[in-house]
């Protein structure tokens, strides 16, 4: 019988490495605390910068004395690499959290079941709720989903399958509407449908601005993602007697699914939180209105900047609520995408 | 497939296998090129290619690379037209008539004429069986029993007892050989008469290239089979006729077509003599 060997892992780190790393930690750390403490540096903000560099000199130097130039270099790229992604991850994490303590004391089961319409910003938080801002938002980007998706993806094989003699001009479009400020699109709309056609605020209008904003998002991302399918199989099907169409249907779009999925996250991501074309156009009324072509209708953006501006503290503890559900329910329909993307196709 | 004999030369490879006689199976008439020409922009890239290529035979077009055997054998299916710039003349006609005249349907063309890619290129959004019956769903055909046909083609492609217990796994799954099986059992699932494959083995191991060879001698009873190869082994070993294509800087010629066994003992022309015994390309 053969010995089998204990499995190992010669290349993780030791403790030695550990207690070195983590006394550079403490070094860095308290070389932070003392600068601050000794010189007019002052605050978090310094503190925090101060400890970065502190680590990013101390590992260089350390690993340069130990393994020379390049194995100094290397950690000194590790590190501000680790920097960029602390740096990134403390405002995202510092608004969650501030959202989080501010919202949370607004929350209660009546803001799920009950509107604004018998209730004043000003009233105690037991009065009211922010139903209609809840359905109004939902309505908004169902109504902006079922318009700005087809379009987008139909513009982008437009630009990737059929490669027609347009599809320099309209990629040009394309990105350059994707640069178009929100209150643009909703003074767009204002003009040329509500004041001469409708007439009338409604959730529509709003929709209306939110698709225009919408469609060069999906139809960019779109379009990059179509263009990594590999042309094998474009060919492949085209081999086998199917059309442009079929090939396409059948193949060249099941295969981007989830890439697809991601356009779609990333154009309701650019509209979840619009507020200047809301503000514009859907009249922000009080009452769950279920009818999106007449009628003003509220919304979690149009709900959040009037509580605000009412000012007293149950509105602004409303407003804060207001915020906590709106990432809330980003934050699920993100979710949910993944997860229905990334679903393998399985019988 | 006598694997088992080791000849000592390529003509005796070519000898070892039975002589197949054209015309022998009914399966009409066969296909013929007429001066195909083919050019990509203005680089002229295929010159003057007339071939017969009798009904269930196998032809391997053999020769160094880029001098057009891709090209040729993607205008017999008209996946030529796809490169931009792309332009072609002459005459590719199955069973008398000519693919391109004016107000044929291309994609019956392709079904008529199936083709095999060098890369094996199985749908990733589609299980094994899926991949199968795919061709019949691009083309919106109807069979009366799909579970039958996907067998069939399985087993004619020498898949079936491989995958028979997961056809519903996704074709990615598979080995490169087996995917390009897979290909070749998606290809044969809507009946064409013509097989083209472009270096079929060209990524694949040897064990999965004799499979694969094996495969291609069995399809030669009901199809028309032309196979592009680099590996002249294989071409001596596959096919009843060879063509040997060669570009001396200008367009690709075909400079000698001739059975295999001919093509490797006796060559008529003395290019052709140091490709195939390995002088050169």
């Amino acid at each position: 019988m053969t010995m089998i060997p204990t499995p190992t892992k010669p290349w993780a780190a030791s403790t030695k490495d550990r207690a070195v790393d983590g006394s550079i930690f403490a070094l860095s750390l308290l070389s932070s605390y003392l600068l601050v403490f000794l010189t007019p540096l002052k605050g978090k903000l310094a503190c925090f910068v101060c400890f970065f560099l502190a680590y990013a000199i101390f590992t260089t130097a350390f690993k340069g004395i130990q393994r020379g130039n390049a194995a100094a270099k290397d950690a000194l790229v590790n590190s501000l690499v680790a920097i960029g992604a602390i740096v990134t991850v403390i405002p995202a994490a510092s608004i969650l959290a501030t959202v989080l303590k501010k919202g949370l004391p607004g929350i209660s089961f009546n803001l799920f079941t009950h509107d604004m319409a018998l209730a004043t910003p000003t009233d105690p938080l037991s009065n009211g709720g922010l139903l209609h801002a809840i359905t109004g938002t939902l309505t908004l980007m169902v109504l902006a989903l079922i318009m700005s998706v087809p379009i987008g993806i139909l513009t982008a094989l437009y630009l990737t399958e059929i490669k027609g003699r347009f599809t320099g001009p309209i990629r040009f479009l394309v990105q350059a509407m994707s640069g178009v400020p929100s209150i643009v699109a909703g003074l767009f709309i204002l003009s040329a449908i509500l004041y001469p056609i409708t007439k009338g605020y409604s959730g529509f209008m709003g929709a209306l601005a939110l698709t225009i904003l919408m469609i060069p998002t999906i139809a960019r991302t779109s379009e990059e993602v179509l263009n990594l399918i590999p042309n094998d199989l474009r060919e492949a099907g085209t081999a086998l007697g199917g059309t442009q169409w079929r090939t396409v249907a059948m193949i060249v779009l099941p295969a981007a699914r989830s890439g697809l999925v991601t356009a779609v996250i990333l154009g309701v991501a650019r509209i979840a939180g619009e507020t200047a074309p809301i503000l514009l156009l859907t009249g922000g009324g009080d009452k769950v209105n279920p009818n999106a072509f007449t009628g003003p209708m509220g919304s979690l953006p149009y709900y959040i900047w009037k509580s605000f501006n009412a000012g007293s503290p149950e509105a602004i503890t409303r407003a804060w609520a207001g915020l906590l559900v709106l990432v809330g329910l980003v934050l699920f329909l993100f979710t949910s995408a993944r997860f229905l993307g990334s679903r393998k196709v399985s019988k | 497939m006598q694997t088992s004999v080791k000849p000592s030369s390529l003509a005796d490879v070519a000898n070892a296998k039975a002589p197949k006689v054209p015309g022998t199976a009914a399966l009409g008439t066969g296909l013929e090129t007429r001066g195909v020409h083919a050019w990509f922009g203005k680089h002229h890239a295929l010159s003057n290619i007339s071939l017969d290529f009798a009904a269930g035979t196998v032809t391997a077009l053999i020769g160094p690379s880029g001098c057009g055997k891709s090209t040729f054998i993607r205008t017999i299916n008209r996946m030529h037209e796809f490169i931009p710039g792309a332009a072609m003349a002459g005459e590719v006609l199955l069973d008398g008539k000519d693919v391109y005249a004016p107000g044929t349907d291309v994609t019956k063309i392709r079904l008529q004429i199936g083709m095999v890619f060098q890369k094996p290129n199985p749908f990733p959004s589609m299980t094994i069986g899926e991949n199968v019956l795919s061709g019949l769903k691009l083309a919106q055909l109807k069979v009366d029993n799909k579970d039958d046909l996907l067998q069939e083609c399985l087993e004619r492609a020498g898949l079936w007892s491989e995958v028979k217990d997961r056809l519903g796994a996704h074709g990615g799954s598979l080995s490169g050989g087996q995917q390009q099986r897979l290909c070749i059992a998606r290809a044969l699932a809507v009946r064409p008469q013509v097989l083209l494959m472009d270096e079929p083995c060209s990524a694949l191991d040897p064990g999965s290239t004799l499979r694969i060879e094996d495969t291609i001698r069995h399809l030669s009873d009901t199809m028309t089979i032309i196979i592009v190869t680099h590996n002249m082994q294989q071409a001596a070993r596959v096919s009843d006729y060879t063509a040997f294509f060669l570009s001396d800087g200008g367009p690709g010629q075909m400079i000698e077509v001739a059975p295999t066994s001919e093509i490797f003992s006796r060559p008529q022309d003395s290019r052709t003599e140091s490709y195939v015994t390995g002088r050169f390309g």
